[in-house]
């Protein structure tokens, strides 16, 4: 039991680490790190950031290299991103295409049209987004109803998307429609990609709890996708859409915001009723609920990155992971306001305020403990898949989808 | 990276599970929990045999030099199977004293007799119902004489000598007595864990032996409390996931209104949250595991992580256990209680978990001062 590198693994991780002081500049500090004025900015520099990464063979470390990735082994990703969390380098935006997409359609799509489109998603030239959730279809996704039909070659869609992160900036968008309504739920499904800028579609943002719009709705009104960009069979579209989802739980990672560092920092300078709060033995106990959370996540990764590097699969830590660290933000984001007081809720535009940081955990670990996966569909998933236990009892088995009470009206 | 037990040590945990499934020792703990015996000496004396007694003691003291990594599969399993023998004393501290504190011939008279398990050695602590410290501790040692009493002393009733702390001047010191000598009163004690036999240490003048020096006997008693408690947490863990294994293997079996109960989504996530607490009290119980096989310099702070984050999984899993279980987990005949029970006691044992929470924070403000 060591955590040392093996001779190639060291290897690797001198080059990347070598690679990336060429070209980046090193995080000063824990809460240093990239900042961009807007979006807009962020995009283009997020732009310029991959092309490079691209053009010295490290973008898509996963991909194979005819796509432009690197075909790197899974222990190597890891160090990748180890290595790169000490830089200040733009990122963001391109998750959805290089981790959902991009794999989506090398299963997929013709040669053709990887050959078209790959190569720009690893160059972060183009954008993509995923369509997936609808006002009527979140944790049952297979619920969802926006309507496709062929015509010829052409396929006509009317509908509407939500919580379709990056849609108002994308390129480009991976769709799964309800081709057959009255086939079982799970049958009746189809899979395309379609170009963003179609007529037809139309993006709107909606305003979250933090105040900011990542994310949007999407109509669809007759927009047409040629059946050409059909990705899997005609009624297979959940088998699709079950590969995405895969590698979605894989792109969703650590909750971002303050953690036990942050939080024993700030106890160890706060005055709490006239001594420092880190004296206080309630404090100290939260403290240590948190520093065992974090640490235990951080060696069940540990446990992962091993299993890879022997080539076995991975245990279900990424939804562990997802669960823990969301309920633990959203505990120290309120010990953190807490701490301060009255004063924890005074809202500050200065980004490095202490509020500012327990704040937008506050908004944030609402969010997080719902993207890719509420906590309760991510227990569903340890205890069916993990523990293997039996799917609750359904009511929609057997029943042609248009038959599925859809409200109590 | 590397962060796994070997192969040779998998199939040691492999070899001390199937053993203890073999000799039923879930069985053998209901019956010294019903019966009149302290312990299993069938046991204690098979497990002797097996050399689980001997694992990380050098070859030079009859021990099969083996290491901390070793130790813990078999703790792991122990815990699983709620073995009823006085292996944590004697193992995870009355030896572990010896070996860092002891002198050569305290190590050649000792060690291979613990190694054997011909020898029972325990450590008594406790004096009230609060926990020691440096101030409170009241038993006395002058001209190698100890007076004082210690109580809820795990296997005091069992042991053939006890490690005792005890207050020499101002110092904290520890030392060795010999349970079989004149001035050692034991009277023994019912605890809620009738498993695990415990009992009080009344010292009239009993003769002493210093182990290591007297004026550091609290800064080395916290290295050996942090040592056994990596050994601790792996049969906390152990018996949270026999704890968790009872629960599920319930559920898929039990029906109501027409369905598996384990169909149901408030069982469902019930398991879930036992499954997550499990995995962190294991991954935190891997990181101790390394800390202690390597004597690391963070040892405290991976000590206490496991300690806790095991005690809260032990804790999470032996209580929903039991609620799983409805109105039969509440039985005697139910196995639940004994590891609830077993729960409770290895929770007290070493320190309360308020204790590890603040030594786990204590040891962060340590090391961020450097």
């Amino acid at each position: 039991m060591d955590f040392n590198d093996t001779t190639e693994e060291a290897k690797f991780r001198k080059e990347a680490y070598e690679w990336l002081k060429a070209n980046a500049d090193l995080k000063e500090g824990p809460k240093d790190g990239w900042r961009s004025a807007s979006e807009e900015e962020g995009l283009e520099q997020v732009k310029v950031w991959q092309n490079k990464l691209y053009e010295s063979g490290w973008a898509c470390m996963h991909w194979p290299k005819e796509f432009g990735g690197r075909e790197s082994t899974p222990i190597e990703r890891v160090i990748w991103g180890q290595e790169i969390s000490k830089f200040k380098v733009p990122g963001g935006y391109l998750e959805i295409g290089q981790g959902m997409a991009g794999p989506v359609m090398m299963m997929y799509a013709t040669e053709e049209q990887k050959a078209r489109h790959l190569p720009p998603m690893a160059r972060g030239e183009e954008i993509w987004c995923q369509l997936f959730s609808e006002p009527g279809a979140g944790s049952d996704l297979a619920g969802l109803k926006t309507k496709s039909v062929l015509e010829g070659d052409t396929w006509t869609i009317n509908g509407q998307k939500i919580w379709t992160s990056g849609a108002h900036f994308s390129d480009w968008g991976i769709l799964v429609t309800r081709s057959d309504p009255t086939a079982h739920k799970h049958k009746g499904l189809t899979y395309f990609f379609l170009d963003m800028k179609s007529p037809g579609v139309e993006v709107r943002p909606i305003k979250q709890i933090s105040g900011g719009a990542n994310f949007n709705e999407v109509y669809f009104t007759d927009v047409k996708i040629p059946d050409s960009q059909r990705l899997g069979a005609v009624g297979d579209g959940w088998k699709v859409s079950l590969t995405t989802l895969m590698n979605e739980r894989l792109a969703v990672g650590d909750a971002s915001g303050p953690d036990f560092q942050e939080a024993f920092t700030l106890a160890r300078g706060q005055d709490l009723n006239g001594s420092l709060a880190i004296e206080n033995g309630a404090v100290r106990e939260k403290l240590a609920d948190w520093y065992c959370q974090q640490s235990g996540l951080k060696f069940a990764k540990y446990r992962n990155i091993s299993a890879l590097s022997r080539g076995e699969t991975p245990g279900p830590q990424s939804s562990i992971t997802k669960i823990v660290s969301g309920n633990k933000l959203q505990e120290i984001a309120n010990f953190g306001m807490d701490l301060m007081d009255s004063a924890g809720i005074l809202r500050s535009d200065e980004p490095d305020a202490d509020q500012s940081m327990y704040q937008y955990g506050f908004y944030g670990a609402a969010g997080i403990r719902i993207a890719g996966g509420t906590d309760e569909i991510l227990k569903n998933i340890i205890s069916e898949q993990v523990l293997g236990m039996p799917q609750d009892m359904r009511a929609d088995k057997g029943i042609p989808f248009n038959e599925i009470p859809s409200s109590n009206k | 990276m590397n962060f796994e037990f070997s192969a040779e040590q998998i199939q040691l945990k492999d070899i001390a599970r199937k053993f203890l499934e073999k000799e039923d020792s879930v069985k053998r703990a209901r019956a010294v929990l019903e019966g009149e015996t302290s312990y299993d000496e069938e046991l204690w004396k098979l497990i002797g045999e097996m050399g689980f007694t001997a694992t990380a003691i050098p070859e030079k003291y009859d021990g099969l030099g083996l290491g901390y990594l070793e130790l813990c599969v078999i703790a792991e399993e122990l815990g699983r199977s709620l073995a009823p023998t006085p292996f944590s004393s004697s193992v995870y501290l009355a030896t572990e004293f010896l070996l860092k504190l002891g002198s050569e011939e305290m190590k050649q008279n000792y060690l291979p007799k613990l190694a054997s398990g011909s020898l029972i050695g325990t450590f008594a602590h406790t004096e009230g119902n609060t926990s020691p410290t440096e101030e409170n501790i009241s038993c006395e040692v002058k001209d190698n004489l100890i007076n004082g009493i210690k109580i809820v002393v795990p296997d005091g009733d069992v042991a053939d000598f006890t490690i005792v702390t005890a207050k020499e001047g101002n110092d904290v010191g520890l030392y060795l007595v010999d349970l079989n000598s004149d001035g050692v009163e034991i009277v023994n004690q019912q605890t809620l864990d009738p498993s695990r036999s415990h009992a009080s240490l009344i010292f009239k003048g009993a003769k002493t032996i210093t182990l290591g020096s007297a004026n550091e006997g609290w800064d080395n008693l916290q290295n050996i409390l942090d040592r056994a408690a990596v050994l601790f947490a792996f049969e906390q863990l152990g018996g949270a996931e026999a704890s968790m294994d009872m629960a599920k293997e319930y559920a898929m079996g039990r029906f109501a209104f027409g369905r598996s109960i384990a169909s149901f989504q408030a069982i469902k996530h019930k398991l879930a949250d036992m499954y997550i607490a499990v995995e962190l009290a294991r991954s935190n119980c891997y990181y101790g595991a390394w800390a202690l096989s390597t004597d690391a310099p963070e040892l405290a702070t991976a000590a206490a992580t496991s300690r806790v984050s095991a005690s809260q999984a032990f804790n999470e899993c032996s209580k929903e256990n039991i609620q799983t279980h409805g109105g039969m987990g509440f039985t005697w005949e139910f196995d639940c209680h004994l590891y609830y029970r077993r729960c409770r006691q290895l929770a007290a044992n070493i320190g309360s978990q308020s204790i590890w929470k603040d030594k786990l924070i204590s040891s962060l403000e340590r090391a961020n001062q450097l």
